[in-house]
């Protein structure tokens, strides 16, 4: 192999790792980047000058980035889709967070918003949308303040843009959900609505509408910067990029950091410094599933690999148990505070995902039966796939992976009683504050 | 209609009275709290008479009929 052949000058530009964190850590470690420093930190994507849209979706395309919200979904295709429909398409920016074991995009908001805009307006461009609509709950104001700002700041400097508006949104969990943001920015609750019509095809104002989450427009203003073959240069060939992980639970850093898509977890969670061992890890956040300590050793960070043990990224909030800690006190628990984030709408979530947190309550605390194992199974197939939307579905999926996960402490706490960790503090944090307003 | 029809369910509009499940057995049945289970396979002749009883006497108006695809 020759020496030209060994070092194309290619491989020397972008930046290798961290690629969204660049900003993090350096003084902007506090305070949003502003647009200048932002130029030279983060460079101005670039819209190619022939067949401007085409060519924008194709770079996305062949770049494989997927959806970094939970779903997972290729975003290529779904630029592919909104572009393609009959009337001009809207742009949200999907920044609602309700996840609390997760905050890499109110991370991205509050120091990269440039990044963030970047991506959106990009992103619309690739579409051909005039409208950008950024979605944040209400209460979290240094994302709403940062993100406002940045866009004060790029009509100051008279930057050629479409408009770019700040609708905030009711701090509940669904209201996060993609037909709730529709709705709520059409004027309505942010609570889901029936489907079909999905917003692609009719959204903001009956309009396709494309809705991305926050880390997957920085990565597209990534892409349309260094192009798609750069951005494969990390991460696997099914799933490339890098992607933010939230670390949190029994480690001694907790925190965001960015990833290579298909790390082993067992490393990720050495760099965390695990404080009391690694009984199982929650993966997904409170949405997600439990990945049980045995696999936490050998699986990798990436769907292809976690799909084995029944698991997959979500939005990339990592949990970790402590040995001392009972899985299904903490389950019970998350289950707990899921019921009560239902939007009310319909009857198998209400009432299902009710009997699901009881039934699991009383098995933590041992006052359940063999009867109550088997109703959790059944309510689980009752409940799966009947809700307007995905909402219900994610709540049985955490209850299952429990089950299987914490099978032997089921038998534990069926024969014996409620375990010895209702000594210590659990270690989920749920929030208290539980929102009443839908808008 | 080679395929015939199925019944969609409006569940954000239903609230369980179950008076489908009664007129059409054949495709529903009810959950734990009383809503609706809908089996999708695509109805024809006699079934079909009974889902459109069912459909129309939903006090919420929660069902419709639709072409099975």
């Amino acid at each position: 192999m020759s020496v030209h052949e060994r070092a194309p000058i290619a491989q020397t530009t972008g930046p290798v790792l961290p690629r969204l964190l660049t900003a993090i850590g350096t003084k902007y470690a506090n305070q949003a980047m502003p647009l200048e420093t932002h130029r030279l930190t983060y460079p101005q994507p670039i819209m190619p000058r022939r067949h401007p849209i085409e060519s924008s979706i194709k770079a996305i395309e062949d770049s494989g980035l997927r959806g970094r919200g939970g779903a997972g979904f290729p975003t290529g295709r779904k630029l592919r889709t909104v572009s393609s429909g009959h009337t001009r398409p809207v742009v949200i920016v999907n920044g609602s967070e309700g996840e609390p074991a997760s905050r890499k995009d109110a991370l991205l908001m509050t120091r990269a918003p440039h990044l963030v805009l970047d991506g959106a307006l990009h992103a619309a461009a690739a579409i051909g949308a005039r409208e950008v609509v950024v979605c944040i709950e209400r209460t979290k104001r240094d994302a709403i303040s940062a993100i406002e700002l940045a866009i004060h700041e790029r009509v100051q400097a008279r930057e050629a843009m479409v408009p770019v508006v700040v609708v905030d949104l009711p701090p509940k969990y669904v209201a996060g959900e993609e037909t709730a943001l529709v709705h709520r920015v059409n004027g309505g609750d942010a609570k889901p609505t029936l489907t079909p019509p999905r917003p692609y095809e009719k959204g903001v104002g009956g309009r396709p509408t494309l809705i991305d989450n926050v880390e997957t427009l920085c990565h597209v203003a990534q892409i349309m910067t260094w192009g798609p073959s750069w951005f494969r240069r990390q991460g696997i060939d099914d799933e490339p990029g890098t992607v933010l992980l939230t670390l949190s639970g029994a480690v001694a850093r907790q925190g965001v950091c960015e990833m290579p898509i298909g790390m082993s977890m067992n490393e990720v969670l050495f760099a965390a410094g695990p404080t009391n061992g690694v009984s199982a890890v929650l993966l997904g956040g409170y949405y997600g599933t439990w990945v049980s300590g045995p696999d936490t050793r050998w699986v990798t960070l990436d769907n292809k690999c976690l799909r084995q043990v029944g698991s997959a990224m979500g939005c990339g909030a990592i949990v970790v148990l402590p040995t001392a800690a009972c899985g299904l006190r903490e389950t019970a628990r998350i289950l707990t505070w899921l019921a009560g984030e239902t939007a009310g709408q319909c009857g198998p979530c209400v009432h299902g995902l009710a009997a699901i947190a009881e039934g699991m309550t009383d098995l933590s605390l041992g006052r359940a039966t063999v009867e109550t194992v088997a109703s959790l199974e059944r309510w689980g197939n009752q409940v799966e796939r009947r809700g307007a939307c995905s909402f219900p579905d994610g709540a049985v999926r955490l209850m299952r992976s429990a089950m299987k996960v914490f099978a032997d402490d089921v038998r534990h706490h069926l024969i014996h009683g409620p375990c010895g960790a209702t000594r210590f503090a659990p270690v989920m944090n749920i929030p208290t504050h539980r929102e009443l307003a839908w808008r | 209609m080679a395929l015939g029809q199925r019944i969609r369910l409006d569940i954000i509009a239903c609230d369980g009275r179950g008076v489908c499940a009664e007129l059409l057995p054949e495709r529903i049945e009810l959950d734990d709290w009383g809503y609706p289970i809908i089996d999708q396979t695509p109805m024809r002749g006699l079934v079909l008479e009974h889902a459109r009883r069912a459909v129309a006497a939903c006090p919420v108006l929660a069902l419709r009929l639709e072409a099975a695809t």
